[in-house]
């Protein structure tokens, strides 16, 4: 639902409140926030468990060749093995999911929160001071364009197969969105709020903390939701080829082992930390936005 | 209408301002062209003077605003308050924009508190002068709102009390009621008279209402169409509240409105040739 709304600030979003429902000609009655209907629930409930259960059917009567495509409840009793299964040295697939899920979520962390503060910093001054841009943004213009897996043997010839290397990874892919949106934030202040910081006796240099960083509040968080969702393709990307452990490394693996219902799983689950980690970024994105949401609403 | 005792609001001085044969150019973007906005207007503002800019747009009444308030700086000539030359804004002079440039970021209550913050006053006074300043244009009980939930009405009482509460020596109002409906209008200028009367400021306020610049000003001045001066100034002797259906208020509504005239046609002559 909200990622219909990720345009900038949403103000060209449809706003969910004046969609109406197909076939009523009336105006849906607003929700309280957070609660829907049972009738909603159920509705959106409904392609997802029908298409479970077409899988399902296809997989027991023999559509799908079961060596091939796993049914979905292959799937789940292996995703509980991995989850809750009793760890082995000769079973890499049971009892290593919480682990694996941790190291991946800690390199994302890691190198999501590097991008942000460098990502932040840069941007805004980037897009206040005249300045700072001429001397930065031919740099960051440059290296924008080169693909980021394209970094990868860069990144593992110079840090090795280690943590570093996929930190470095993540953190140069999400730091661009991220540097880009806030610098666009910044450059769309408001002349008149920065008039009127001024005239109620602002100093020129707490500007930048006063009027420019608050006002591209809706633009930053724009960046960080899209540098978020990039630093999940790099982690699974640097797993896959540059180090050990995590759920893109366990994905591998499961490839290597042709184990198509283990690759279902772990695809899954980077689904359910992608969702996660964005639902968290938004809930602070309400807090400290209160003052935005209103606007886009109307 | 409820008049407090005069100049009961505020402890600074109103602020003496002096125009010297300011001129100002500035380039037009869309044509690529310098337009001359200002020809060595001269004006003085007295203290505690309510004078009424008026003019046909594009006249340069903005821009004369904007370099009292010290966003623009002249080509030529002086612009002095109390003797001293504007360089910079600040907030000796508190401006009032028509589209309240409140801070979106911050509720109403903060918003009023911004310039007593930067001044470093306690928090606790801050609050104190707040809520004083809100309860007197009627808006206690919105301190949590934020701006997008007020009224325009309301956000520009906001607007107007946030230059208030800093106590500035001259209020510089850039047509600040245009944006709102005519009934809030007149609602407004009621209040700011009555704000007016307490603080007793220096007042510029900028309008192309022949009826607001009557109703508000100790003297209307009538400026030219492009480039800029001075074409008349028009003392309003009228006792105060003024009533704009009144004879009085007549004979200077026709006599502002024939100067006026001349200029608009002169602009509207200017852009058909």
């Amino acid at each position: 639902m909200d990622a219909r709304r990720a345009s900038i600030n949403g103000r060209e979003a449809i706003s969910e409140k004046t969609r109406r429902p197909l076939g009523q000609w009336r105006l849906a009655l607003p929700h309280a926030p957070g609660r829907l209907a049972w009738h909603r629930m159920a509705r959106r409930a409904l392609l997802p468990v029908v298409l479970l259960a077409l899988w399902q059917y296809a997989s027991t009567a023999g559509i799908f060749d079961p060596s091939f495509v796993p049914s979905p409840m292959t799937v789940l009793r292996s995703w509980w093995e991995w989850i809750f299964g009793a760890r082995s040295e000769l079973a890499w697939y049971s009892g290593t999911w919480l682990e694996y899920v941790w190291l991946s979520a800690w390199r994302v962390l890691v190198g999501f929160a590097v991008a942000s503060g460098i990502g932040i910093s840069v941007g805004v001054l980037i897009g206040w001071f005249e300045l700072i841009k001429d001397m930065l943004d031919p740099i960051v213009q440059g290296l924008r364009p080169i693909p980021m897996t394209a970094w990868l043997p860069f990144a593992t010839f110079i840090f090795g197969i280690r943590e570093s290397a996929a930190i470095f990874l993540i953190a140069m892919g999400s730091f661009f969105p991220i540097v880009v949106s806030c610098t666009i934030g910044a450059e769309q202040t408001p002349k008149n709020l920065v008039r009127a910081a001024l005239m109620l006796g602002t100093s020129p240099r707490m500007l930048l903390l006063r009027v420019v960083l608050p006002s591209a509040l809706p633009y930053i968080f724009n960046g960080l939701r899209v540098g978020l969702g990039i630093a999940w393709v790099l982690v699974i990307v640097s797993e896959m080829l540059a180090v050990k452990g995590g759920i893109g490394y366990a994905m591998w693996t499961a490839y290597q082992f042709v184990r198509i219902d283990l690759i279902i799983a772990a695809m899954f689950t980077m689904g359910l930390l992608g969702l996660a980690s964005d639902r968290m970024l938004l809930v602070l994105n309400r807090r400290l936005l209160r003052w935005n949401t209103g606007l886009r609403a109307r | 209408m409820e008049y407090g005792a005069a100049g009961t609001l505020g402890q600074s001085a109103a602020g003496r301002i002096e125009c010297q044969s300011v001129r100002k150019t500035y380039r037009d973007a869309a044509e690529g062209t310098e337009v001359l906005a200002l020809d060595g207007l001269t004006l003085a503002i007295e203290p505690r003077e309510f004078l009424t800019l008026l003019g046909p747009s594009g006249c340069g009444k903005s821009t004369l605003l904007n370099i009292l308030a010290g966003f623009e700086k002249p080509d030529a000539g002086k612009v002095l308050l109390n003797g001293v030359p504007i360089e910079r804004p600040g907030p000796d002079r508190g401006v009032v924009f028509q589209d309240y440039a409140l801070f979106p970021w911050l509720n109403i209550q903060q918003n009023v508190e911004y310039g007593l913050r930067e001044k470093g006053l306690a928090k606790s006074e801050t609050h104190a002068v707040a809520q004083r300043f809100l309860a007197m244009v009627g808006l206690s009980g919105f301190e949590r709102r934020f701006p997008h939930e007020l009224s325009g009405g309301m956000r520009q009482r906001v607007a107007l009390i946030r230059v208030l509460a800093i106590d500035p020596k001259i209020l510089l109002m850039d047509e600040p009621f245009a944006a709102v409906d005519a009934q809030t209008r007149t609602i407004l200028q009621e209040e700011l008279q009555r704000l007016w009367m307490q603080t007793l400021k220096t007042v510029v306020f900028v309008t192309h209402s022949v009826d607001e610049a009557i109703y508000l000003a100790d003297r209307v001045t009538v400026m030219t169409a492009r480039p800029g001066v001075v074409k008349a100034i028009v003392p309003i002797e009228l006792p105060r509240p003024r009533d704009s259906t009144s004879d009085g208020f007549n004979h200077y509504r026709r006599a502002i409105t024939q100067l006026i005239e001349v200029e608009s046609r002169k602009v509207f002559a200017a852009a058909a040739s």
